[in-house]
């Protein structure tokens, strides 16, 4: 018994140790990303340049996932409701899914992959190339000259990205509803606003901002952990997405929760 | 205006690179370290300015203890340090001229007309001037490594720190570097610590010689007593003859 057993718990037991310390080191670097919000003439030349290439950048991606989301979801609702339910139900589907699931977690997937990928991997580069520790000697603190314009643009645009999207989903399944199915755009507009409310929209904004956190962050912590080369660099841009992808998904089933 | 090491260990896992470390670097001197691939060269310079924290021991620069400063004093210190890495660490999305200009944002009241004329005279004393439109990654090893100088000496530090600033260099611009360094060191009277693989070049700029081996300072004097070192450890090292060495292990 013990000798069978004592291989497995051993893994079990440092791979525990292993996710704490991990867990330690997310929160100190958490806290020195808090800090350096007051550094502000250090990162404020940085923020408008990230919010372009975080979020403007994103628009087409989110754009292009929620057009094809909407049209599938109108085309799905009217199969699916054929007969039973009146059709023009498929705009309250339609415009309900998009904003309370679809739009904010598909961007926000999307972006784990565009946006968490790009940060992890940029800033690695820099962390093994040794230019995190030529900013150190510029006197430049790196967290507050790399992480706070990020984590701020992330936080900032990422809603904005889930509002385009969301529009954007609608107006698709309204397009698709008055081109392929035998839906007006009154009867479309009616099903829209039957359940509509505008809690709604902040629900789906309220996800967006804290994926947008979740994402930029955990991209600047994967990249300023990477130690070694390109593999390193590698890694660390593979865990970044992997970890903010599930970190999305247990946020918006926590929002769910919580919210409604 | 001085750096003292005092016994500074520093051990990455199991294995041990700077094993009690002492070195004065008095003020206005030039001090080399030169040493074997992999004594911990790199080490030692990084630890002088806090990028790597040493196990034991202390460093010393203008009489504060780098590891006990707190943040807005480490970077207040780190502003009269330049540094220059081995591998240049050149930020690759920036020009030349954005690169060195980096360390003279930081500097309070300079303008933008006084940077680009202090970037444009940095890149004149590396004689690199005309290339401050260009990406690091359209540079030679030996312009980048340059361009790392001229971004650590652009704001006129009191301490430089080198890296190993002209390996990799020809003769005829290694030799305007060494007069680079002689000229800082002569002219504006900057405390500096060069590590070189380069004998002749430490011969001809430092006021003093530290080998370093097996994580100790073995051996400090000047380019004269350097000269006529007995050690065969520090013979093999400045004569390129590794079986000196193995005769006393
Ligand atoms: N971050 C690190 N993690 C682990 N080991 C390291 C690290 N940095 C340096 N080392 C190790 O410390 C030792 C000394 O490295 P260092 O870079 O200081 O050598 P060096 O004297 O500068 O050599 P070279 O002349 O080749 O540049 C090496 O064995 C190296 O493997
Ligand atoms: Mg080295």
């Amino acid at each position: 018994m013990n000798g069978l057993w004592s291989a497995p718990l051993a893994w079990v037991g440092r791979s525990a140790l292993e996710l704490s310390a991990g867990f330690g080191r997310f929160g100190r670097f958490t806290a020195s990303a808090v800090r350096a919000l007051s550094d502000t003439g250090t990162w404020g030349r940085q923020l408008i340049e990230q919010m372009a290439r975080l979020g403007v950048e994103s628009i087409p991606i989110a754009v292009f996932i929620a057009a094809f989301t909407g049209i599938v979801l109108a085309l799905q609702a009217s199969y699916t409701f054929t007969g039973a339910v009146p059709l023009y139900f498929v705009g309250a589907l339609v415009a309900k899914t998009m904003i309370l699931e679809l739009g904010p977690v598909l961007t926000g997937l999307a972006l784990a992959g565009r946006v968490g990928a790009n940060i992890a991997s940029e800033i690695g580069t820099m962390r093994v190339t040794e230019q995190i520790d030529a900013l150190e000697t510029l006197a430049y603190d790196p967290v507050a000259y790399l992480v706070v314009p990020r984590v701020l643009a992330g936080v900032v645009m990422f809603p904005i990205v889930v509002a385009f999207a969301d529009a954007v989903g609608i107006a698709a399944g309204w397009i698709t509803s008055i081109n392929l199915l035998d839906l007006s755009t009154p009867e479309f507009v009616r099903g829209v606003r039957l359940f509509f409310d505008t809690f709604d929209v902040r629900y789906s904004l309220v996800k967006a901002t804290s994926f947008g956190l979740v994402v930029t962050l955990v991209g600047c912590f994967s990249g300023f952990g990477a130690a070694g080369g390109a593999a390193a660099v590698g890694r660390a841009t593979t865990q970044a997405v992997v970890l903010s992808s599930m970190l999305i998904l247990v946020l918006d089933a926590f929002w769910a929760a919580v919210l409604l | 205006m001085s750096i003292r090491i005092w016994e500074v260990r520093k051990s990455f896992g199991a294995r041990v690179v700077l094993d009690g470390v002492t070195l004065d670097v008095d003020a206005g001197e030039t001090v080399a370290i030169i040493g074997f691939s992999g004594s911990g060269k790199s080490v030692l310079l990084k630890t002088i300015v806090g990028l790597l924290k040493p196990d034991s021991g202390a460093v010393f620069v203008d009489g504060q203890d780098v590891g006990a400063l707190r943040r807005e004093e480490l970077y207040a210190l780190r502003r009269q340090v330049g540094y220059v890495f081995q591998f240049a660490a050149l930020f690759d999305s920036m020009t030349v001229e954005e690169n060195v200009a980096m360390g003279l944002r930081r500097v309070p009241g300079m303008t933008e007309a006084q940077i680009r004329e202090r970037v444009e005279e940095s890149l004149r004393l590396v004689e690199l001037e005309g290339y401050g439109a260009r990406l690091p990654g359209q540079l030679s090893g030996g312009q980048r490594k340059r361009v790392g100088l001229a971004r650590a000496i652009a704001t006129r530090p009191r301490y430089v720190l080198y890296d190993e600033p002209t390996t990799g260099l020809d003769p005829v611009t290694t030799a305007v570097i060494d007069r680079l360094i002689l000229k800082l060191d002569r002219e504006l009277g900057v405390t500096s610590l060069v590590v070189t693989h380069n004998m002749e070049s430490a011969l001809r700029i430092a006021d003093r010689i530290a080998f370093l081996h097996d994580g100790r300072v073995r051996f400090t004097g000047t380019p004269d007593e350097v000269r006529s070192s007995e050690d065969p450890i520090v013979r093999a090292f400045i004569e390129g003859r590794p079986e000196l060495a193995q005769e006393v292990v």
